[in-house]
């Protein structure tokens, strides 16, 4: 008796299993749908086109015609291109490159436990983050215009310092540029670094404190080489958002965005030859090597970073 | 013991709090002054030392807002396109996001890897066939064409998926299913009520990714009746000789909702950065 009852037990639940597997299966694959079809529709394909695009002349009409690498030797012999790719290295580096130490060092700051309003500190440096790139790009526009009176230039008059025309000179569109990405993203990076602070357990410091640790040397032996790979992370993120800049400089400059080259980046460079010169197949050979520049200098960046701190890990092991 | 902590406090600590006094006015400064330029006439531009004390013109500079660019219309629009994005956003990753974490089904590891790769590559790349695309289907000047980019966004499956695994127990979609729920029916009654806060965070992720983004909606919104807010104060800044005044009192009426509502949600904001990328 009880030997068939158990038998009618466990083939039941298997046959439901079963399909129970297949309905799973069947889910599966209808939830995940939505997002394939918009991948495929507007990320696969059009970056595949891009791709096919960067080998053919095309204005948008018409048919195209293939040209080889005509497209790359174009792009990769124009002064522009190579000026807009400086332009935007130079502003990468002079608007993220400080943020990494400003930012730890608030983070730091914002995380000791002596200090108080944290919170406060926390939300009015977080705050400009919330801003769009345009409304900082417009708010800064005012502030460094070429007026002789603009706010900028009665500021660096204190230093006995001659007006800039901050929109119309080489290091004048880039400092104000960079620092607007760097007012705009470092409260982004301290809350990232904070985060990474809070993840670092306190008995590390007290262990560290009772050997004899001051408080400079707890901060690069321990609170740095815990950080990185949230350091890592920032700067991945930084280095691929630098090499995309374009709202900040086509809005700052207005009207003559596209005309001057002072403030010129990659990707100004890529919208001006579609959609103002209609070279669709130049833009897309911009954008092919665009890829492969964010690729190269994020590989180059996160390896750096690592590097270095992977030598003071190191260093902090032998000492132990 | 006492006398030493508070003597630490005095002199310690003091360069701290002016380095962090410091960093909130930088931080708050653009803030007011956008204000105070909204509240000037134009000419208080040229004087010399420059303003920083509110004006009267608070109203006349926005009207003059209001008669070179449609701004409520933008503003709608921008609403419109936010609210609509998020919505649909918060769907599609929430129903990937529970598939990858709870169901079995061959091809599971190569799709998530797929999603992952889509977070490498720059928007920039498909850029041209994109507003090929779009202004093929006649979607031009059209929010749905602004939006339909934003949809893809493999951060949210990425999201949901830690969030379900962590937060959905498996026994309990085990015992819903003995109790006859479909699969759907245990997305909507069971799994939607416990990660509501992940759409919390996601949805204020996406929210002011689509309201602050630039170079798609300049890109596809061409005529001023579509304008979003961000196109329509680009526009402002593009004529020769340009308002100070208007031009700011523009920004800051663009920028007072969204801080608004970081003021009452900041807490949802600021941790929305750190589970949006720490993880």
């Amino acid at each position: 008796m009880e030997l068939t009852r158990n038998k009618q037990e466990s083939t039941a639940p298997k046959k439901r299993k079963l399909s129970e597997r297949k309905k799973d299966m069947l889910s599966g694959y209808l939830y995940i749908a939505p997002f394939f079809i918009i991948f495929g529709v507007i990320g696969l394909y059009p970056a595949l086109f891009s791709i096919v695009l960067a080998f053919n002349k095309w204005s948008g009409f018409g048919d195209m015609e293939f040209v080889g690498l005509q497209n790359f030797t174009l792009v990769l012999q124009d002064p522009l291109f190579w000026k807009s790719l400086y332009n935007t290295v130079i502003m990468g580096l002079m608007g993220t490159a400080p943020q990494l130490i400003v930012g730890i060092v608030l983070a730091y700051f914002l995380n000791m436990a002596v200090i108080k309003f944290t919170n406060f500190f926390r939300v009015t440096i977080f705050m400009p983050y919330i801003t769009s790139m345009v409304a900082v790009a417009l708010v800064f526009g005012v502030f460094f215009s070429n007026n002789e009176s603009a706010l900028a230039n009665y500021v660096i008059g204190w230093f006995g310092i001659d007006p800039v025309n901050w929109k119309t000179s080489e290091w004048g569109a880039k400092i104000a540029i960079s620092l607007m990405v760097f007012w705009r993203w470092v409260g982004y990076n301290t809350i990232i670094y904070l985060a990474g602070l809070q993840s670092i357990p306190k008995d590390l410091y007290e262990a560290a404190t009772i050997d004899g640790a001051n408080k400079v040397q707890q901060f690069f032996h321990i609170t740095i080489p815990l950080l990185k790979p949230f350091i890592l992370l920032t700067v991945f993120m930084s280095t691929v958002g630098a090499m995309q800049l374009f709202a900040e400089p086509t809005v700052f400059l207005g009207s003559s965005a596209f005309t001057r080259d002072e403030a010129m980046t990659v990707v100004m460079y890529l919208y001006r030859d579609a959609f103002n010169l209609n070279s669709f197949g130049t833009a897309s050979a911009t954008a092919v090597l665009l890829l492969i520049i964010i690729v190269v200098v994020a590989s180059i960046n996160t390896w750096l970073t690592s590097g270095k701190k992977l030598k003071k890990g190191r260093v902090k092991n032998a000492k132990r | 013991m006492r006398k030493d902590n508070k003597k630490k406090f005095s002199v310690g600590v003091l360069p701290v709090y002016v380095v962090l006094i410091i960093a909130s006015l930088l931080s708050l400064f653009p803030f007011y002054w956008m204000f105070v330029m909204a509240t000037r006439p134009s000419e208080a531009y040229n004087s010399i030392p420059p303003a920083i004390i509110p004006g009267t013109k608070l109203v006349e500079n926005f009207q003059m807002v209001l008669d070179s660019i449609p701004f409520f219309q933008a503003m709608w629009n921008t609403i419109v396109l936010c609210t609509s994005v998020t919505v649909v956003v918060l769907i599609i990753s929430s129903l990937a996001g529970f598939a990858f974490s709870k169901f079995n089904f061959p091809g599971k590891n190569i799709f998530f890897v797929l999603i992952l790769l889509t977070m490498v590559v720059p928007p920039q790349l498909g850029l041209i066939p994109q507003y090929y695309l779009v202004s093929k289907l006649g979607w031009l000047d059209t929010l749905f064409g602004a939006g339909i980019l934003y949809l893809l966004n493999p951060l949210g499956i990425f999201l949901m998926r830690q969030y379900v695994t962590q937060s959905v127990p498996d026994e309990l979609i085990e015992a819903a299913k003995l109790d006859g729920c479909s699969n759907f029916r245990i997305y909507r009654s069971i799994v939607l009520p416990i990660i509501k806060p992940a759409f919390a965070t996601l949805g204020i992720i996406v929210f002011t990714l689509v309201w602050g983004e630039f170079l798609w909606q300049f890109t596809v919104l061409r005529s001023p009746e579509s304008y979003t807010l961000q196109v329509a104060l680009a526009s402002l800044n593009n004529a020769y000789n340009v308002d100070f005044g208007m031009l700011l009192s523009g920004v800051f009426w663009a920028t007072v909702p969204l801080i608004l509502i970081f003021l009452m949600f900041n807490r949802l904001f600021i941790s929305s950065i750190t589970e949006g990328s720490v993880k």
